[in-house]
Parts: C-alpha cells; structure tokens; sequence
C-alpha cells in the first residue's frame, strides 16, 4: 500500500527525516513508534501529499505524492493529531462537510462508521468544539472515514488520552483493519507497538528499526534482570554504581537492570546490594518487552 | 507519613459549573515531601481540582487549605508557595534558556542576585552551558521538560504541581525526569503529580484515582494492586475506571 523509499526532509538547520525507507503492506495495521520530535508528523505530512520532501520517493497504492496527489487524497483519510474540524459547525454538519467534500453521502458510507458514530450521535446537534476530548476523537474519526478510504492514517490519536480510553480506541482501530482498509498509525506509547502487526521505530529523524513486535523483541541481546528492593529510588542510585552496570532504569514497582559485559552474575550483584543495606531485595530473569527493546536500541 | 507536615487539606472540595459537579466532596491530605499521584480518566475532574489547589479558581464549597493558606481568600500567598509546569505550557519558545529562568525567576519575585546565582547552577546541572542563550523553541523536548520542572522549583515552593509532566517525552527523558522528581521529594518539597502512563503510577507514594468527579481510589501503589487483585497499576486503573 505504501512504499517509501529514502525521503529526506530538512526545516532550516533541523533534518526532520533522513533517509526514511519502508513498506507497509495491503491489510495491514502498521505502527510509527517513537517520542515527540523523532520526526513522525512530518512523515505522515509526506504520506498525505501535505507537505513535499527535499528527496527520495513515496508511493501510495501504486501513486505518486508528488504527481498524483489528487488520487491519493481520495484514497485517504487522514486524522491530524491536533483537532481540525469546524469548531463552529455541529457535528452532523461537519460529517456531512466531509462527505460533500469527498463526493459522497453519509447514508452511503454510514455502516462502515456506524459503531463509532453511534456514541455521538445522541450530541449531532451540539458543536464541535463543545464536545469532550473522547468524542472528538470519534467523529474526528468518523470523518476521516466517510469517504471508505483504502488507506487510514492517524497521527498519535491516543497522546494524552488516559489508558481505558486507549483501549477502546485500538479496539475501534483493530475492527476498521478488519473492514480491509490499511491504518498507519503514530503513538509515542511503547505498550502499544504490541497492537501493531509491524511497526518502526523512530528516533531523532530516523528508523531504528522495522520489524513486528514480536520479532522487535526476539532482537533483545542482553541478560535482562529485575530488581526491587524496600527503597526503589536508593536501589536506581546503587545499582548506576555498581562497576558492571549498563542501565539501571524504572519499570513501574521493578528496576530493569542490564551490565555492559551482557551478562549478568545473580550471587555477586545480591552481595553488592546487601552490602549497600537494602532490605528486601528480589531478584529474576525476565524476558525483555518492547520499551527494553527500545531502550536498548536508543542506548 | 502521618507524623510529616500536612501540606494540603481538602475536606468536601466541590465544584459546580452550572449543574455539571466537575469535583463532588472530595476529601484528601498531602503530605510534606510525598510524591502524590493524581489519577483519572480525561473529563474525571483532575484538572478543575488542580486549578483550585493552585489558587486560580474558588471552590463552590468545601474547606481547602494549601500550604497554609485558604484557597477561598488566601490565592496570592498560595501561589507564591507553589510551583507548575504542565506538558502544554511551560516555558516561552521564543525566549533563550537564560532568560526564561531570569523570567521566572523574576515572577517568584527572586532578587537579581539569587536569580544569577541559581541560574549558574541550574544551566550547569542540566548541562545546557553551550545552549544558555539558544532559543527554548530549539532544544528537544526531553530538555525542555527538565528544565521547566527545574524552573518552576527554583522559587523553593512547599507544593509543586506538575499536569502530565512526561507526555510525549521518550521512554529515557521519562525515566531521568522521574530521577528529578525523587531528588525533589527527598528535599522535602511535596510533588503533585497527573500522568496517563501507569507505569509511573507505581513511582508515587500515595495515588488519587477520580472518575465523574469523585475520588474512587486512595492508597499506596502496593495497597491498590493488593485490594483490586492487579499485578500492576494499569489494571487496576482499567477495574476502577470501567
């Protein structure tokens, strides 16, 4: 569905992009992962012929950006991460905006959005920019879909929407997938890679890497232990000293610990730890999840 | 923590927009030097609170006390003793590293001599010597974030509050950020603490979880998990929220 090949985007002296290259297949629901700045809005921009870039070539569906941006607009929908519908328009009227815009009716698409749009449609008369952060997002949703596009691109739909309402949106994302429209979607959520078939990592205008989430793990190379102890923030400071350390970094209620040899001695990190007065102290192998795998690659 | 300082008393904290009750009688104490999280699904109420206990709005009803002050007729005082930052705004992108803290600090009422000096020691503990007179709009987020925390402490505040502090911020800058929250509570200022990651849930001492304006969760990390049968925090806040 799409293909990407080495684009560059450079804003002055800032490179945004530099020399992204990848492939997201038909069907697919496919993740940009990656903290703010690493340069996904831009890529997205690129994706939706919004904006040009310095080089490199992005194809959709077989379409040029640069050529046929008309066609690709018309297969596309596409929800920005800031809310961009008509705040002084009610919210019937701004799906029926997107409909006319892309030369359809609401009847006519209306089963394909149906399940989103039913949980503001009780509030179609209200404006736009009186609804909640929640359903603003459906119908920012339910416009982006009027028009049945192929392919659906969502820039961080889920930033600062708390963890329940997080889970019903990919629940939402994971139905559309199964209607046979592709999703590109960004998040800055780590945990939500795993919702992904195939994701990237992005950092710092560049691709990590590209893999599914499983394979991303399978990546992982170090010893991986976790670590608590009665103190948490004086086992962090502790563990930063001992001589082998490589990162010592929070996970929720447990310390993931790695030691830059790879490997790490269980007997001799205990006796360290006891040594320093830490009470309490637990001690496992784990298996790494995604953010390690991440961590390990930023590191 | 009950032989500590209380810093922050609500009993009965009400606020009515209209009909809508935005906060419903809610009842809590913060401690000094607690790290005290604020929990809840978008639209629960937190923020509505947060504007009360930081003297820019008046409760409906309810006695609120912060930092020693009254919530009521005592806004000033309240906030000079505190300090914020939020995710959306914090610092001015269009004015240098150097001259937002000289901003700031000159708005917490610091004289120009201790603004020089706590500059100095700022600019050198973030390491930000080379971008001091770079614009704010140019450093990554990441450092954008430790540096506004570091501001809105400079003043030494009783209380800081901090409004999604690490959103969007990569998974590294959150942890250190976190490691600047510690170092903070351990001298004695109260942190005040809203996040959607539930991981840093389990980083605060005590944890506030709100829904359709009324607190449903007080207690430990440790005490939740145990009550709600979770093996950590995110489950506990999808039982609660759901």
């Amino acid at each position: 569905m799409i293909n990407i090949f080495q684009i560059t985007k450079k804003y002055e002296s800032t490179t945004a992009l530099d020399s992204v290259s990848f492939q997201v297949d038909d069907g697919e629901l496919f993740g940009v992962i990656g903290p703010d700045g690493a340069g996904k809005t831009t890529l997205f921009r690129i994706i939706t012929s919004l904006l040009l870039p310095d080089s490199g070539k992005v194809m959709v569906n077989g379409l040029d950006v640069i050529k046929d941006y008309r066609e690709i607009r018309k297969i596309t929908g596409y929800m920005p991460g800031r809310f961009s519908l008509y705040q002084d328009l009610t919210v019937e009227e701004n799906l029926q905006f997107y409909a006319t815009v892309f030369g359809t009716s609401v009847k006519k698409n209306y089963d394909l959005i149906k399940d989103i749009y039913s949980h503001i449609e009780p509030f179609k008369n209200r404006l736009a920019g009186k609804l909640s952060g929640g359903m603003k997002q459906k119908l920012a949703l339910s416009c982006a879909l009027i028009h049945r596009p192929q392919l659906l691109i969502l820039d961080e739909p889920t930033t600062g929407v708390d963890a329940v309402s997080r889970k019903e949106f990919w629940d939402m994302l994971k139905k559309i997938q199964r209607e046979g429209i592709t999703v590109l979607v960004s998040t800055p959520y780590m945990d939500e890679a795993l919702l992904c078939e195939r994701v990237v990592f992005m950092e710092k205008a560049k691709i990590l890497a590209m893999d599914s989430p499983q394979g991303l793990i399978k990546a992982y190379s170090r010893d991986l232990v976790s670590v608590s102890a009665d103190d948490m923030h004086r086992l962090v400071v502790d563990l930063r000293k001992y001589p082998d350390v490589n990162s010592a970094l929070l996970f929720g209620h447990e310390v993931h610990y790695t030691s830059r040899s790879g490997r790490i001695n269980k007997d001799e990190l205990i006796n360290y730890l006891q040594k320093e007065r830490h009470n309490n102290i637990k001690f496992r192998k784990i298996k790494p999840g995604i953010e390690d795998r991440f961590l390990e690659l930023i590191s | 923590m009950n032989d500590k300082q209380l810093v922050i008393s609500a009993k009965g904290l009400t606020k009515k927009f209209g009909d809508f009750v935005a906060n419903d009688h809610l009842d809590f104490d913060v401690f000094q030097g607690e790290i005290f999280g604020f929990l809840g699904a978008n639209g629960a109420g937190k923020t509505t609170a947060i504007k009360i206990l930081c003297g820019l709005s008046i409760p409906t009803s309810g006695d609120i006390n912060v930092a020693g002050y009254d919530v009521y007729t005592e806004t000033e005082q309240i906030k000079s003793n505190i300090g914020y930052m939020s995710q959306r705004f914090s610092l001015y992108p269009d004015l240098t590293v150097s001259e937002n803290i000289r901003f700031y600090g000159g708005i917490y009422g610091l004289g120009w001599k201790e603004i020089k000096q706590k500059r100095k020691k700022l600019i050198e503990k973030l390491g930000l010597v080379e971008e001091r007179n770079g614009l704010i709009s140019d450093i990554p987020l990441g450092w954008k974030q430790k540096l506004a925390f570091s501001i809105a402490i400079m003043h030494e505040p009783k209380i800081v509050f901090l409004d999604e502090p690490t959103g969007g911020v990569d998974p590294v800058t959150r942890r250190m950020f976190w490691d600047m929250i510690y170092e903070v509570s351990e001298s004695g200022t109260t942190v005040f603490v809203t996040t959607h990651y539930m991981d840093e849930a389990e980083y605060c001492n005590r944890v506030c979880i709100m829904d359709e304006g009324k607190i449903v969760a007080l207690d430990t990390p440790e005490e939740l998990k145990r009550n709600y049968h979770a093996q950590n925090m995110n489950e506990v806040f999808i039982k609660i929220a759901r």
